[in-house]
Formats: C-alpha cells, sequence, structure tokens
C-alpha cells in the first residue's frame, strides 16, 4: 500500500522564502537613498520647470483641465498626419493639434488619430468646433473615417475640475494624517505625508518628463498611490510601533532597521504582485487607461522604496534632533492600538 | 482541537451562492453565450463602456428672469395707464441684472399715487425702492429670484426629458448638476451617432407668439418710420428669419408687440395636418388651459389682425388670427410639406423658457467602448493568474487558500455590483444601482494586488511563528491575530481615500472610487474570515506532528 501522503516523517521541502535572515542596515544607506529622490525630484522639477516655461503648466494637461475639443477618428486607411494638418487648415481651423495615437497589438487595428482644438472662451460655440473638425476631414481628405471619442471642455467645467481634483488631493493628505496621528503620533503622520508628497512629486515629474497628459483619471491614480504608499508606510509603522513596545532598551534605529528587514518580505511581495497586477493593465489595458496605469506603475515603485527611505529616516531624524535639544531620547512608544 | 465550522462554510456557500445569482441572474442557460449574456444584462455598464453622451448644460436663467422682469414692467406701464398717471418710461435698465426695474418719469405731484400704487400691487415679489427725481426702482426679491431659477431649471429639465423621451433613449439620465449652479447633466447611453445628440438637444430654444403690429418691412429703418421714427416701449423690432428660407423675405423686420400672447410651455402639442376642404397643409396646435382662456381673450378681440411664431428672437412664421382661438388652433398659409412638419416640431417640443448652452460633452462610441471592455477583462484576467500563479509558488498549500480567497474576492465585488442594480430595477428607479466604468474595472485590477497584501501579510505572520517553534494550530490563531490590525489599517486608510475621490470625482472615477471600496470590504471578508475557515477546515484534517504546508 503506497504510503499516505504527509504521514510519518518525511523530507520537508524547504518554503521558498526570499528573505529569510536579512540585516541591512537601511538607515545607515540614508545618504544614498537621499542622493536618489535628489536626482529623480530635481529632474522632474527642471523638466516641470521647462514645460511651465514653453506651455504654462508644470505637465501638459489633458483636455479635462485644460479646456477645448479633442476628437479621437479612427481612418479606415492609413492616416496621412500632414494631410490631416493640411485638410484642416485648408477649412480654415487655426492652432489644431494632430497626434496619431499608439497602436498596441492588441488595439483594434491602429489608424487613429487624436485631433484638438483649444480652449473656446465663447461657451456658447462651444460645439463647434468638434463640427468644423469632422466637416474639414470629409471635405479636404479622402479617407473614411468614423469617430470614435469626443471630448469638449468648457472653461467653466474646466475650471470646476480643477478645483475638485486640488480638493480631492488636499483632503486626501490631510486625511491621512489625522488618521495616523490618531492611531500613531503626529511625528508618524508628517513622515508619512512627507513620503507621499515626494512619491507624488516624483510620479507627476516622471510624466512631465515623458511629456504624458494629466487628466482627471491620472488624478485619481495619483490619489490611490498616496493611498498605497500610507498603506505601505504603516505597515513598516506597525512593526516599529510593536518593537518598540517589546523592548525598551534598543536605540531607535535599531529598532527601526529590524522592523524593516522584518517586513521586508512582505512588503517586496506585495507591492511586487500589485506591480504586476498594474502592468498587467498597462501593457494589456489599452489607450484610454494609459496614463491612470502609468501612474500607477511608476506610482507602486515608489510608494514602496518611500516607507523605507524618506519616511524612516524621517522618523529617527526627528528622534535625533529632539535628543539634539536635550529632549527625552526614546521615542516613546505610540498609543496602544485599538482593534 | 477540532473546530466546529459547519456554521461557518454554510455562510460562505450563502455568500457565494447570492453573489452568482447577483452576476449572471437567471441565465436561460450554462453555455458560454448564456452566461455572458446574464452578465452583460446584471452588471451596469458606465457610459465609457456601453458607449454613449453625456453632456454638461448651462441653463441661461438670465433669460427667463428677464422675460418675467419685463412683463411685469409691461403690467407696470397697464397700470399706470389705467390709473392715469404719467411716467416717462418703465423698462429693465440693464439686461445683465435683469431682475430690475425702473420707473421713471412721472410727474411730481402724482408721486405719492404711483408709490402707493406700486406698494399695493408688486411689493410681494419686489422691493419698491424709490430715489429723488420721481422715480422707482424694483428689485425681485432674492426668495421670488431663487424660486424662478428653480422652476426655469426644472422646466428645462422637464422639456430635455420628454424630448429624449420621444426618441426611445434607453436609460437617459436628465438632473440637475453642481450645487445652485443652473447646470443640468444630461447623459444618453447607447446614442450611436454623434449627430444623433445633436438632434436631441437642438431646438432647446425659448418659442413665444407675438401680435403683430406692423410689418413686413424691408429694415429697420422702414419699420421706425412706421412707427413714427422711435419705438414705443410696448413694442420691439424682430426680423424675420422663417423656418425654412424663402429667399427674398428672409430678411424683413415685424414690430410685434413686445408682451408674449403665449409662450414655451403654454403649448401643450402640435401637429402637422391637412385640412379637408381647401387641401391646404396646416399645423394644429393645442395649449394648455389656462394660456387657452388667455389665447380666447386675445384673438376673440383681434380678428383678422397677424400675430407672428417668435423663436429665439426671431420671427419664424407670421399668421392670421381668422377668428377667436380657445385652446386648439390651426396655423395655416402655404405651407409646404417640409415647413409644415418643421413648424409642428417646434412648437410641440416643449419650448424651454431659457435658452441652453453646453459646458461640457463627452461622447464615446460604442466600438470604442467594446474595445475598452476587452482590454480591461484582459487585464485582469492575466493579473489574477499571474497573482494566483505566484501565491501557489511561493506559498504552496496556503497559496490555494490564498487563490481561492481571491477568487471569491471577485465574486463577491462582481456579485454586488449585479444585485444593485437587481434590486434597484426592482425598486423602480436607478438610484442605488452600482455602475462599471473603465477605470471601474481597473479598480478591480487593483483590489486583486491590494487584497492579496492581506493574505501576504498573514502567511509571512504564520511563517514566522512557525519558524519560531510553534505548533500548526497555534501559528496559525498568532498569524492572523498579529496581522488584523495593520489589515484594518491598510484597508481605511485606502477606503477613505477612495470615499474622497467618489466625492470630488466625475462618473468614471466614482467607478473607480466605488470598485476599490466594495473590493477592499470584500476582501476583509474573504482574506480574514474565510481564509481562516479554510486554514482550520485543513488543520483540522492534520495529524498531529505534520506541518502545514506554507
Amino acid at each position: 500500500m503506497p504510503e499516505p501522503k504527509g504521514s510519518g516523517p518525511r523530507k520537508r521541502r524547504e518554503p521558498v522564502e526570499l528573505f529569510r535572515g536579512v540585516n541591512v542596515d537601511w538607515l545607515g544607506k540614508k545618504w544614498y537613498f537621499l542622493s536618489f529622490s535628489l536626482i529623480f525630484s530635481v529632474a522632474g522639477i527642471i523638466s516641470m520647470a521647462s514645460h511651465w516655461a514653453t506651455i504654462g503648466s508644470p505637465v501638459p494637461l489633458g483636455v479635462d483641465f485644460r479646456g477645448g475639443t479633442q476628437v479621437q477618428v479612427k481612418f479606415q486607411r492609413t492616416p496621412d498626419i500632414n494631410r490631416i494638418r493640411e485638410a484642416v487648415a485648408a477649412a480654415g481651423i487655426k492652432d489644431a493639434s494632430i497626434q496619431s495615437i499608439q497602436s498596441e497589438v492588441n488595439e483594434s487595428g491602429g489608424n487613429e488619430v487624436l485631433i484638438g482644438l483649444p480652449e473656446q472662451h465663447d461657451e456658447t460655440a462651444l460645439d463647434a468646433g468638434r463640427q468644423q473638425i469632422v466637416d474639414a476631414l470629409q471635405a479636404h481628405y479622402d479617407n473614411p473615417f468614423a469617430v470614435r471619442n469626443v471630448t469638449v471642455v468648457g472653461p467653466t467645467v474646466g475650471r470646476q475640475l480643477e478645483t475638485k481634483a486640488l480638493l480631492a488631493t488636499l483632503y486626501s493628505m490631510a486625511g491621512m494624517l489625522v488618521y495616523l496621528w490618531f492611531r500613531f503620533q503626529l511625528i508618524y503622520g508628517v513622515a508619512a505625508v512627507v513620503a507621499c508628497f515626494h512619491d507624488t512629486l516624483i510620479t507627476v515629474g516622471a510624466f512631465a518628463l515623458t511629456n504624458q497628459e494629466i487628466s482627471l483619471t491620472v488624478i485619481a491614480a495619483i490619489l490611490t498611490l498616496v493611498g498605497y504608499s500610507m498603506n505601505d508606510t504603516i505597515v513598516v509603522f506597525d512593526r516599529i510601533r510593536e518593537n518598540l513596545r517589546l523592548s525598551r532598551r534598543e536605540s531607535l534605529p535599531d529598532v527601526v532597521n529590524r522592523s524593516i528587514n522584518q517586513t521586508l518580505s512582505r512588503t517586496v511581495l506585495t507591492s511586487g504582485l500589485t506591480f504586476l497586477t498594474v502592468l498587467s493593465l498597462y501593457i494589456f489595458g489599452g489607450q484610454v487607461l494609459r496614463g491612470f496605469s502609468f501612474a500607477l506603475v511608476i506610482g507602486i515603485l515608489i510608494g514602496t522604496y518611500s516607507s523605507i527611505a524618506v519616511a524612516a529616516p524621517m522618523l529617527v531624524a526627528w528622534q535625533e534632533w529632539r535628543a539634539g535639544q536635550g529632549k527625552a531620547v526614546a521615542l516613546p512608544a505610540a498609543k496602544r492600538a485599538r482593534v | 482541537m477540532k473546530k466546529n465550522l459547519k456554521g461557518k462554510i454554510a455562510l460562505i456557500v450563502a455568500v457565494l451562492v447570492i453573489c452568482v445569482w447577483g452576476i449572471f441572474g437567471a441565465s436561460s442557460g450554462v453555455t458560454g453565450k448564456d452566461l455572458t449574456e446574464g452578465l452583460t444584462k446584471r452588471i451596469h455598464l458606465g457610459l465609457d463602456l456601453r458607449g454613449g453622451a453625456h453632456l454638461i448644460l448651462q441653463v441661461k436663467v438670465e433669460e427667463a428672469i428677464y422675460a418675467e422682469t419685463n412683463n411685469t414692467a409691461a403690467r407696470i406701464q397697464q397700470d399706470l395707464k389705467k390709473a392715469n398717471l404719467t411716467y416717462s418710461q418703465v423698462y429693465v435698465p440693464d439686461p445683465g441684472k435683469p431682475q430690475v426695474i425702473r420707473v421713471e418719469g412721472a410727474a411730481a405731484a402724482s408721486s405719492n399715487a404711483v408709490q402707493t400704487l406700486l406698494d399695493t400691487k408688486y411689493s410681494n415679489e419686489y422691493n419698491v425702492d424709490s430715489s429723488a427725481d420721481n422715480a422707482w426702482t424694483l428689485t425681485m426679491k432674492p426668495t421670488v429670484l431663487t424660486a424662478l431659477e428653480k422652476k426655469t431649471d426644472q422646466q428645462a429639465i422637464e422639456a430635455l426629458s420628454d424630448r429624449v423621451n420621444a426618441l426611445g433613449v434607453s436609460e437617459p439620465v436628465i438632473q440637475e448638476y453642481g450645487l445652485g449652479a443652473n447646470q443640468i447633466l444630461v447623459e444618453l447611453p447607447g446614442v450611436e451617432n454623434e449627430s444623433d445628440i445633436e438632434k436631441i438637444i437642438q431646438g432647446t430654444n425659448r418659442l413665444e407668439i407675438h401680435a403683430v403690429v406692423g410689418g413686413p418691412y424691408k429694415d429697420e429703418q422702414e419699420a421706425l418710420a412706421s412707427v413714427g421714427g422711435s419705438l414705443p416701449s410696448d413694442d420691439e423690432l424682430k426680423s424675420f428669419s422663417p423656418v425654412m428660407s424663402t429667399g427674398s423675405d428672409s430678411q424683413s423686420v415685424y414690430v410685434l408687440q413686445r408682451i408674449s400672447i403665449v409662450a414655451g410651455n403654454d403649448f401643450r402639442s402640435a401637429e402637422p395636418n391637412i385640412d379637408q376642404n381647401t387641401g391646404r397643409r396646416e399645423v394644429n396646435f393645442t395649449l394648455t388651459n389656462e394660456a387657452g382662456e388667455r389665447f380666447y381673450d386675445y384673438t376673440s378681440k383681434n380678428v383678422g389682425k397677424s400675430m407672428a411664431v417668435v423663436m429665439n428672437d426671431q420671427v419664424k412664421e407670421v399668421a392670421n388670427i381668422e377668428s377667436a382661438i380657445h385652446d386648439t388652433g390651426r396655423i395655416t398659409g402655404s405651407f409646404s410639406q417640409d415647413e409644415v412638419t418643421a413648424l409642428s416640431k417646434l412648437l410641440s417640443t416643449g419650448a424651454l423658457p431659457a435658452s441652453l448652452t453646453q459646458l461640457e460633452k463627452r461622447f464615446v462610441g460604442a466600438s470604442l467602448g467594446t474595445d475598452s471592455i476587452k482590454q480591461g477583462v484582459t487585464a485582469a484576467i492575466v493579473g489574477v493568474l499571474v497573482v494566483m500563479a505566484f501565491m501557489l509558488f511561493y506559498y504552496r498549500g496556503s497559496g490555494i487558500n490564498a487563490d481561492l480567497a481571491l477568487i471569491l474576492n471577485l465574486v463577491i465585488l462582481l456579485g454586488i455590483m449585479g444585485l444593485s442594480s437587481a434590486m434597484s430595477s426592482a425598486a423602480g428607479g436607478g438610484g442605488l444601482t452600482l455602475t462599471l466604468t473603465l477605470p471601474g474595472i481597473a479598480g478591480v485590477i487593483l483590489t486583486i494586488g491590494m487584497g492579496v497584501d492581506s493574505n501576504v501579510l498573514i502567511f509571512e505572520r504564520i511563517r514566522e511563528e512557525v519558524r519560531a517553534g510553534k505548533a500548526p494550530s497555534a501559528a496559525v490563531d498568532q498569524g492572523f491575530a498579529h496581522a488584523w490590525v495593520t489589515i484594518v489599517d491598510t484597508h481605511v486608510t485606502t477606503i477613505v481615500s477612495a470615499a474622497i475621490l467618489f466625492m470630488f470625482g466625475t462618473g468614471p472615477v466614482k467607478g473607480f472610487a466605488v470598485t476599490l471600496t466594495i473590493g477592499l470590504l470584500a476582501n476583509l471578508f474573504t482574506a480574514v474570515f474565510v481564509s481562516r475557515v479554510i486554514f482550520d477546515a485543513h488543520l483540522n484534517k492534520l495529524k498531529p506532528g505534520q506541518a502545514l504546508s506554507i
């Protein structure tokens, strides 16, 4: 009779474990982290400044915020951008922007072009632009087409959306700060929020560097990655708080290092898995979500990085500053967690 | 120690069944095609996946207010005339501030009488202020102003609804938008053609019938000459721009009486007709009862005179009053078939008290919507498969646990969305329906990644405990206990983020917030409760000394 599985002593296959017994001095590397962050932040800021100089906003803005008309047209035959430009100009349309949409392997055959018109200040003529584009193409460019998508945003709505996006971001950050203050202590909240600012800055910088537009859905992605970065930071902070409660004699840098090492496994795994899912979205999810998924791809990587490289060092730096001021050396353990 | 899991397992199975029913409904069979049909009927898709139009319109309430105050001005003039009080003019000085009326040029002697007249008749709705030079300023009271604005908005919404319903758009959304901004949101799902949108929104014009004082004149000078050089304040000039352009008279000008006889919503319906006797084409129209009374009053005194159909400050049609008309009337003339159809359409499309301007328009063609669905679903499936494969590889036996929890999470998420639309259609309204948008699909994908985090947290903890030498059941206990705090923290922060997005976001972004929130809540159930049950069931079967596969 064959031996039933799992009975009696048998050789146990070691579990796959990536991070057993890791003992890295994370805080010691903080200057490397700082330079890394600085390089990317500064690159982003320079790019944003140059965008500001040329187009008046730090990042290319999508039609949601910029206002204006955007028509997505799918041609039967491969579109010739120059011919389209001529056709549009021949109809007397000024300041049109024309770009072809990158087509991916799985998209329906490509041949798509985005034609945009700048913001109309006269809202009564809001829809005229779209009609003009359609007429121009029909009259002057011999290539049958279908309109797939039209977005027309007037200045009133453009302002409304800008305000909404801004308010949403501010409330998000404020909400996080309050929650963390409540669950931990103020300095934890501040460190986490600083990490989130860092993440947002680098992500928006990435958009500036790659010349991609920011639309409302991209703002949604950025807010989500703020939430995600918080998550990540909280996991590390939770472990720090637990370890602080258990060992009162270890110095804070040692506790923080140990906490990061202990949570490293979980951090890398979760980020890795979430990253794989948003990567799948970026590759397969299609052109409409491209900006959104790009923000998440960058954001998840940076969000994970910032919990270790920004939030934790800031916590320790604060304590060292307090120690320098002659105040209590050990950061008091945070409030007892209420479950 | 074996645990009694029967109750818990029953609960999980019940939830599973309800959610599967939520997703597929009572589908007619189990083939792939039937299931997909059931699914698409249940899950309510947003405009960006279904295709359709989204518009935000601004109601120009100033026009309605202007019309109202103009009417009041005319009534004041009549009252003053009847009381034999002199005045030089009563008018609305600034169309940009339409709620203000000025009465000027009264004789000094009769100023008391004028004041009394204004106070008694108009102080309910207006604040009457006198100024030194025998003039009065009437300002519409704020409450009255707000009420008029709201009424105008409502009328606009009703008119649009009628129009949209007449065209048979399914599940349209026409409602107030924004807070007190006099804006209307219109969503027309499934509107195929972009130009169809224009046909629906077109004709949102103001329609009135005025008495014709004189005309047609060649141009404005001739018209003014006919009334002695200057236009009396009772009258106004309108140019002729007929429904169908007739070439030579398309530049005429008419002198019309300023107050309309009937306008806008006074019309109930209109349709083209052919007179049995003369064989001529005509438009038969009906008015509301109240308007009918007014119309009868006017027409019985003015048989033989002309009246003009005015739309958007342009005369579209001039007709003779042949007899006193109550509430059913005919407009006759040498109309062509097209003219008659166009005119009836004009009259019957419940013309609006104020015009609408488009603030925003988004249109997604159905083909783009289908592509988006395909791409979103592909990304989701790839994401799920990758995560499942990894969990199996890294956590071995417990990986199966995580994968089951993950699948259940998705089933619950989709099930809740399907149930919400089932419940709200049973309740007769679309209020509670949860809509799936393209960012919503992204939210599902994100839920997968973030949801599996909970499992990772728990499993890592369990591994730590096992490494520290604890027995399997104790390790599982400790793992869940320690991880719980962190799981709650991370879920709450993300849900708070999502709530803020929901408050401030537009349609597609709201869809994202919704799926993310539901997904994470469902995750609390599956990653903690269901995972625990599966572990316990497995632990029940473990022999003493046997290791946990994790």
